[in-house]
């Protein structure tokens, strides 16, 4: 009989074994490496809330894709807004950001940092200032507000360089002393682009006006919510014809309120639920 | 034959301390010129080039982009704008016609540290260490951009010792310079030149243009060579010269075109018998043999035994 190996069952090739453990063993130190470098690469994902990114940069995770930490936007900023993050300051380390109580965001006309930014990290599409959305202004601290207490502040109104459309001063009555007027600042977030300047002259000592991430600070309606008074408008007459009107309950009214025929409302009839 | 030689001494005995480094000084010049171009403007005010290694402006005309972070970049999912692209697409062209790992010994900032990592390992006498196999680096090339695509994020730039070092130096100093500390203590305890020769992903990039570079070290001398073995000993790259200097055919290539050499140059400074030579890829010369009296180091030595 020859000595011929069936093929696949012979004694093993030491150097084929060595080859394939050695390959074996760099698959997994390169599979542990990937890991760690994602697993870091995620936990710096978290964006702090004080923390802003330069105008035109784009949502975070895609910021993150796009930005090759190389400074050219730190470089080009001529009021040394923003910085790099070191290890520990919160952002992605070497990702520009600033933080608007320290430094807040000139508002250059020709916002020298997109324009620097070499990948478009910082949207290059960007060409207004006003159209930045660094973050939204949002009144935090309402009772510390020295406006809401009743006085004349209004340093973070006068300041807004979107002055009267980003941040309005809302007249309401002043029930304390019962005959003078509150100026709620109020912050318009289609208006506001984040620069942070009120927060920055708030002079409170901790700022009652704060800019935050949009993601913390805008509130969002339901995709799929209808204002009834915008849509009667874009139709230009009522979105459903002889909608019931449902009458006042005065108390002490008449008891005998005829309850609204539900066959007026289109669809319905008489196959209506509850009936 | 176990009396430890320290590389580069005869060669500066005969030849002088200046011939015997001049490739060593040319190249921390080298090094310090691009360094000094980005941080003539913060410490100076002048500015040459803003940004950093990943990416720079110079002189407000020339865009220069890391090629890799680029690589990342789309791995990780962004399009980027053209100025970016030009920036990669001139750097790329220019180690594709220069050299590859150029980069690695003439601009890499890191390369002072391990070399200096590699003398100390060298006068401490660390013979042996964790034998890393070289082509471990292009596993870690692989890795970050695996990293890179699962993240979505330029995910190996939060390690990369080069340019959190010149970040740190242009920008303020970070914590994240440790990492240059973890590099010398690897390469000083754990493997020899561990870090540039067996790790580095963007020297793994590098060697992958390293083809058509025209800057080579040639050992166009290679019949005067008497077996000191001082390249090898200074060679961060030690495996490249063999196929250039101990031939088995006297009509090979006295050309190392190994794509791990970085032209560092350091094998023609520790020569004494000055083998090597910097020249084109395409100079194929090699020095005629000398006269048959003529006494190599080698032949003295077998006389004196």
């Amino acid at each position: 009989m020859a000595l011929t190996k069936k093929k696949g069952y012979g004694p093993a090739d030491p150097k084929r074994r060595r080859a394939l453990k050695e390959m074996a063993m760099y698959a997994a130190g390169t599979a542990g490496i990937a890991a760690a470098v994602t697993g870091f690469a995620g936990q710096s994902r978290s964006l702090p809330a004080e923390t802003l990114r330069p105008p035109g940069a784009l949502p975070e995770h895609d910021f993150q894709s796009a930005c090759v930490r190389c400074g050219l936007c730190v470089r080009a900023c001529p009021y040394n807004t923003l910085k790099l993050a070191e290890f520990g300051d919160g952002p992605a380390i070497g990702t520009p950001y600033f933080v608007a109580r320290q430094v807040p965001c000139e508002m250059c006309d020709d916002i020298p940092c997109v324009v620097a930014c070499p990948t478009g990290a910082l949207d290059h599409a960007l060409t207004d200032i006003d159209n930045a959305r660094m973050g939204e202004a949002s009144l935090v601290g309402r009772t510390a507000c020295l406006n809401m207490l009743g006085l004349r502040c209004d340093v973070c109104y006068r300041v807004c360089p979107v002055i009267d459309k980003a941040i309005t001063l809302q007249l309401t009555h002043n029930a304390r002393t019962k005959k003078h007027t509150i100026f709620e600042p109020v912050v318009h977030p289609d208006a506001c682009t984040g620069c942070g300047k009120c927060e920055k002259s708030c002079v409170l000592e901790v700022a009652a006006i704060r800019v935050l991430p949009k993601k913390l600070a805008h509130g969002q309606i339901g995709e799929h919510y209808r204002l009834g008074w915008e849509e009667k408008d874009k139709k230009g007459k009522e979105l459903v014809p002889g909608v019931i009107d449902l009458p006042d309950r005065l108390p002490g009214g008449p008891s005998d309120i005829e309850p609204p025929s539900l066959s007026k409302i289109p669809g319905l009839g008489k196959t209506g639920v509850g009936q | 034959m176990s009396v430890r030689r320290e590389p580069g001494v005869e060669a500066r005995q005969q030849l002088g301390w200046f011939k015997a480094n001049q490739w060593l000084l040319a190249r921390r010049a080298t090094q310090l010129g691009f360094f000094m171009l980005f941080a003539s403007g913060p410490l100076f005010g002048i500015w040459i080039a803003k940004g950093t290694l990943a990416s720079s402006m110079t002189l407000d005309v020339l865009p220069l982009t890391d090629p890799l972070v680029l690589l990342q970049g789309l791995v990780a999912g962004h399009r980027p704008e053209s100025l970016a692209l030009i920036g990669a697409g001139i750097v790329l062209g220019a180690y594709l016609l220069i050299g590859g790992r150029v980069y690695c010994s003439w601009v890499c900032p890191i390369n002072p540290v391990t070399d200096l990592a590699a003398w100390v390992r060298r006068k401490l006498d660390i013979k042996k260490g964790w034998n890393l196999k070289p082509k471990t680096r292009l596993w870690m090339l692989g890795a970050i951009l695996v990293a890179a695509f699962i993240t979505g994020t330029i995910a190996f730039e939060l390690i990369n010792p080069i340019t959190t070092l010149y970040r740190g130096l242009l920008f303020g100093l970070s914590w994240g310079m440790a990492t240059l500390l973890l590099i010398f203590l690897f390469d000083v305890f754990v493997t020899r030149n561990g870090w540039c020769g067996h790790v580095c992903p963007v020297g793994a990039f590098y060697g992958l243009v390293n083809t058509t570079g025209l800057l080579r070290v040639s050992a166009r001398g290679r019949q005067r060579c008497d077996d000191c073995m001082d390249c090898y000993a200074i060679c961060p790259e030690m495996h490249v010269i063999a196929p250039a200097l101990n031939t088995a055919d006297a009509g090979d290539s006295p050309i190392i075109t190994d794509i791990d050499c970085t032209a560092c140059g350091r094998c023609i400074d520790v020569c004494p018998e000055r083998v090597f030579n910097f020249t084109h890829r395409f100079d194929q010369r090699v020095d005629q043999p000398p006269a048959p009296n003529t006494m190599t180091a080698r032949s003295r030595l077998v006389t004196a035994a």
